[in-house]
């Protein structure tokens, strides 16, 4: 009996329907990147079911409290433009919650009728509904376009706007990690501690949704890039953004709009992309990368090569969102294996030409598609099966149903903890990455092997 | 457990002002109308409770919204439908597989709960309207899978720019013949909250599905169990004390069910209704249009599950069947006796609080009172004021805008197939005898005088709540878990049961008191404090010996 049991064979062309999403909408991304920011209530401007779908998605995720207000629109709000449930909501924001600042992001709703946000904003600001140093900060996120992945892009231009160069540079280097996990942000600031670079991390939720339970609860946890660090970005040194989908938008509006040059990196998922991150890191700060960092990738070398047997022509299939996946298959490719199958929901064809360039002149034939979902993937896994999945929770069903390890990465992982605590990104993230993988494969290995071939050491 | 407790001097009356104070003053006066001190047992007149009302925006609300409680709550637990949402990904998404809909389709039956489909509307389907769209995905998942009912589900934007989904819908049942497709206006924005939603869910049910199946299921006793969702697997274990006493249950609306299940439930003799607020008018309609009379049940405690199984016998009338129900209640209470003796001693006196649901709040203090637990104070979701003062108050319901954007559905006994199940002495001399038909009490009567009630809570109120009572467990949702716990408080989760469940029933019971002595009992809570911390002043110096 197979949980997905309607999925056929034979691969029927799909123009209209979507079965099992390998992304969701805008707003979420939003909403996951405003709590990068300190003191911040993220606002969901629309219906209350938007903010709900939201907060439980991420909350089911993290296994933390997500705080985050809704206008509350009903059919009133809908015909007549959102204008008064924003003003309303702001004023009873600031008395009742008493936050630093307000992202507020938009939803399908409120971008359908049309609603502006720095008009409204203007207006509250008027009508004194926005307290003496308290900030508002607006993204537009119609759910109708790109993916989530867009969602979280376009709040963190929308931080990046925040800037207000003022002539005098600092010494500081923007870094913007992408959507990758507390820990994960975590991890690239102590990378770049240990380099000896000064950086300013946005957005960070690490402090945010990786908080110790102590008896009291915070609304406004100790972590979050603070607004004074937002305004200054735009004197920093240069902007590194991690990753095409995810934050070269607004590493580009910095260099465009406040001169502050930047430069768009992989995510520092695996060997090449995190060698890459650190050697840009060094050339930045004009120093030698400490003898720490290099033993930590010889680390990672050591590991791959003690275990390669293992690894070496395993096929993957791979979700998720775009950023990742290409660091995490040229990963998976360095290693010798093969991922056959990368699916993501966000569109982008650049995408699929990215995939290609990593899986060329392999020994493999990789099937991408943007724009793509989890039913197509199925499908392709019942032609050809492979060796381990490597995506979020939803592919658990695959993973029973045709018999294949799941490593779970990614987004929303539902089922699952410690990813908010261990990095996947570095060296370090690449050492976890790979014990993860090795687990899977040998533990498959323990059980399918014959009696006689049941080996001790592997 | 080394908690230390709060000590409650404050009244409720000033707690209520306290939670008030910090409102903005036209926001204190509309919350003042939900936040009510309990004097419903001892009043004639117990105070009005407002309710059913729009969440105030920026309010952070435990509420969501139409399309959710339409597709996800009502329309999801059904196995056999390919729901397809129309609208941009996201509300797809976010409803797929997160309600726990367990089901058991058996090893060859259709069950579509494990997929999401959806239209994934882009820019260009919101400018040039999507119907064509839709059109093509129904026939898409009709080629691909066959089903015997397709449903349509219409998110916010498909409102707003006015894609006819029921005209879609009619086009494409013709076309197949043999497929039944209907749709839902479950826009986000109608109703103020889930419970638009359910409202839209059944009428459309009641209208494209049930009645549809002619022949009759075999079986004595015939009931319809309707507002059971089948979390954590209540649906089955009711069940399994069904068949033990010999009731056959027709059709579930809608835990574990299924598009035949729905279509033949108009062969029941009798309605059980289990959450009132999700369902009590498909209830009525039912009985206008076939003449099965309804009566509210509770399987949610032990004492509540033999009171109502006594009920359904009482009903029938049947001598066997009843002997046949206490000797099951009987059989049953054994094992809730035995784990009784083993939790109430953890938890007797401990207090609770529960903000869940449209009748969860109400139900499952019934568990907390077998556990000797007190509810300090509880409240809704998305109620309306019968649920919280009792369905008598129904005729004294002024709609206002937002509930008249839900539709009405105009229903009169059915020509061929209007069947009243008991003549009118047989009822008068049930109702005579303290039998009740289509009645439910509310909430209010059940708690305690000074209790305080509050309607579509917020993450405010239950911080202040938790700071000044500090309860020895709080119940609510995913969204409020967290923050409760990060006060040290222990959270159930009563919409999803923290994954575990099922609650319902006697077994379920069992499983509750387990459930609730693990965390009143729980050793974590005594950790949240690091020795350093106890005496952060250092006086001395430790020297090594």
């Amino acid at each position: 009996m197979a949980l997905l049991r309607h999925t056929p064979v034979e691969v029927m062309e799909r123009k209209s329907l979507t079965i099992n999403p390998a992304k969701t909408c805008q707003p979420i991304g939003a909403m996951y990147a405003a709590l990068g920011i300190h003191g911040c209530l993220p606002h969901s401007h629309g219906s209350q079911g938007c903010c709900a779908y939201h907060r439980s998605a991420l909350t089911r995720h993290y296994k933390e409290p997500v705080s985050a207000s809704t206008s509350s629109f009903t059919e009133g709000a809908s015909v007549f433009g959102g204008h008064a449930n924003l003003i309303q909501a702001i004023n009873n924001i600031f008395t009742v919650y008493d936050p630093e600042v307000i992202a507020v992001h938009t939803t399908c709703l409120s971008e359908t009728i049309g609603d502006d946000l720095k008009q409204i904003f203007d207006k509250a600001t008027k009508e004194g509904k926005v307290p003496a140093g308290k900030t508002l900060v607006g993204a537009a996120t119609p759910s109708y376009v790109g993916s989530h992945v867009t969602g979280f892009s376009n709040m963190v231009k929308a931080m990046a706007q925040l800037a207000e160069p003022s002539g005098r540079k600092t010494h500081k280097v923007n870094v913007i990690p992408g959507w990758v996990e507390p820990a994960d942000m975590a991890e690239i600031k102590r990378l770049c501690a240990m380099v000896g670079v000064d950086v300013t991390l946005f957005p960070d939720t690490d402090g945010v949704l990786n908080a110790p339970l102590t008896g009291e609860y915070k609304m406004f946890p100790d972590g979050g890039v603070t607004i004074e660090a937002l305004k200054r970005t735009g004197d920093a040194l240069g902007t590194l953004a991690l990753g095409e989908w995810c934050s070269a938008d607004a590493a580009r509006w910095l260099d465009a709009k406040c001169k502050v040059p930047c430069t768009v990196l992989d995510m520092p998922f695996g060997l090449a992309a995190t060698d890459r991150f650190i050697d840009v890191l060094r050339t930045v700060a004009g120093v030698s990368v400490p003898d720490s960092v290099s033993n930590e990738r010889g680390q990672l070398v050591d590991m791959i090569s003690d275990m390669h047997q293992y690894f070496y022509g395993k096929r993957v299939a791979i979700w998720g969102d775009p950023d990742q996946l290409i660091s995490m298959c040229e990963f998976l490719v360095s290693l010798d294996m093969q991922p056959v199958y990368v699916v993501t929901g966000t569109p982008g064809k650049a995408f699929e030409r990215r995939i290609r360039e990593i899986c060329a002149d392999q020994p493999f034939e990789v099937k991408v598609k943007a724009k793509g979902d989890m039913f197509l993937m199925h499908q392709w896994i019942k032609n050809e099966p492979v060796d381990l999945l490597i995506g979020n929770t939803y592919g658990k069903y695959i993973a029973r149903d045709e018999d294949i390890p799941l490593l779970r990465w990614g987004f929303p992982i539902l089922d699952r903890q410690g990813h908010q605590y261990f990095p996947t990104v570095g060296y370090k993230g690449g050492l976890r990455l790979l014990e993860k993988i090795l687990d899977l494969l040998l533990d498959r290995k323990d059980r399918d092997d014959p009696e006689t071939k049941f080996e001790l050491v592997l | 457990m080394a908690k230390t407790k709060k000590l409650v001097q404050l009244t409720p009356t000033d707690i209520k002002e306290d939670i008030l104070a910090k409102y903005p003053p036209k926001v204190a006066r509309k919350r003042a109308k939900q936040i009510m001190i309990n004097e419903a047992t001892g009043s004639d007149s117990p105070p009005e409770i407002l309710a059913n009302v729009r969440t105030i925006p920026g309010i952070i609300t435990m509420r969501g919204c139409t399309y959710a409680g339409c597709k996800g709550v009502i329309m999801g637990p059904t196995r056999d439908i390919v729901n397809i949402t129309h609208g941009p990904i996201g509300c797809g998404f976010y409803s797929w597989l997160t309600r726990r809909n367990q089901t058991d389709a058996g090893p060859d039956g259709d069950n579509f709960m494990t997929y999401c489909f959806s239209t994934d509307m882009q820019d260009q389907d919101i400018i040039f309207g999507g119907e064509k769209k839709l059109a093509a995905a129904i026939q898409e998942a009709y080629d691909l899978l066959h089903p015997k009912g397709i449903c349509v589900f219409a998110t916010c934007p498909v409102g707003l720019i006015g894609d006819d989904i029921h005209a879609v819908a009619r086009k494409m049942k013709e076309k197949f013949g043999d497929c039944n497709v209907f749709a839902f206006s479950c826009e986000g924005y109608k109703g103020v909250s889930q419970s638009a939603g359910h409202h839209i869910a059944n009428n459309q049910v009641f209208t494209h599905l049930v009645g549809e199946q002619t022949k009759a299921q075999e079986g004595e006793f015939k009931i319809n169990l309707l507002g059971e969702y089948n979390i954590g697997g209540d649906g089955f274990e009711i069940d399994r004390i069904f068949k033990k006493c010999g009731i056959t249950c027709l059709s579930t609306f809608s835990g574990n069910s299924s598009y035949d299940q729905f279509a033949r439930s108009h062969h029941a003799d009798l309605n059980l209704v289990m959450c009132h607020r999700s369902i009590n008018y498909v209830a009525d309609m039912m009985e206008t249009k076939y003449g099965i009379p309804w009566i509210k049940v509770n399987f949610i405690s032990a004492d509540s599950t033999a009171k109502s199984l006594r009920k359904i016998g009482e009903y029938f009338g049947d001598e066997a069947l009843m002997e046949r129900i206490e000797e099951v209640i009987a059989e049953e209470m054994k094992g809730v006796q035995a784990a009784l003796a083993e939790h109430k001693p953890h938890t007797e006196g401990k207090t609770a609080m529960l903000f869940v649901g449209g009748s969860r709040a109400h139900h499952y203090q019934d568990l907390f009172t077998e556990l000797g637990m007190k509810t300090l104070s509880a409240g809704y979701e998305f109620a309306h004021r019968d649920d919280y003062e009792g369905r008598q108050v129904i005729p004294d319901l002024v709609p206002d805008a937002d509930s008249r954007n839900i539709e009405e559905i105009e229903v009169s006994a059915d020509p061929e197939l209007y069947n009243p199940r008991k003549s009118a002495e047989e009822l008068k001399a049930l109702e005579d005898s303290g039998f009740e038909f289509k009645e439910y009490e509310g909430m209010n009567k059940q708690m305690a005088d000074g209790t305080i009630i509050i309607d579509d809570l917020n993450q405010y109120e239950a911080e202040k709540l938790v700071e000044l009572y500090k309860p020895d467990i709080f119940c609510a949702g995913i969204k409020e878990k967290y923050s409760i716990q990060k006060n040290g408080v222990p959270m159930l989760q009563l919409h999803s049961y923290d994954y575990g469940g099922p609650f319902a029933g006697f077994k379920g019971a069992i499983n509750f008191y387990k459930t609730v002595d693990r965390l009143v009992s729980s050793k974590v809570w005594s950790y949240t404090e690091a020795p350093w911390q106890k005496s952060p002043e250092l006086t001395g110096t430790f020297v090594w010996e």
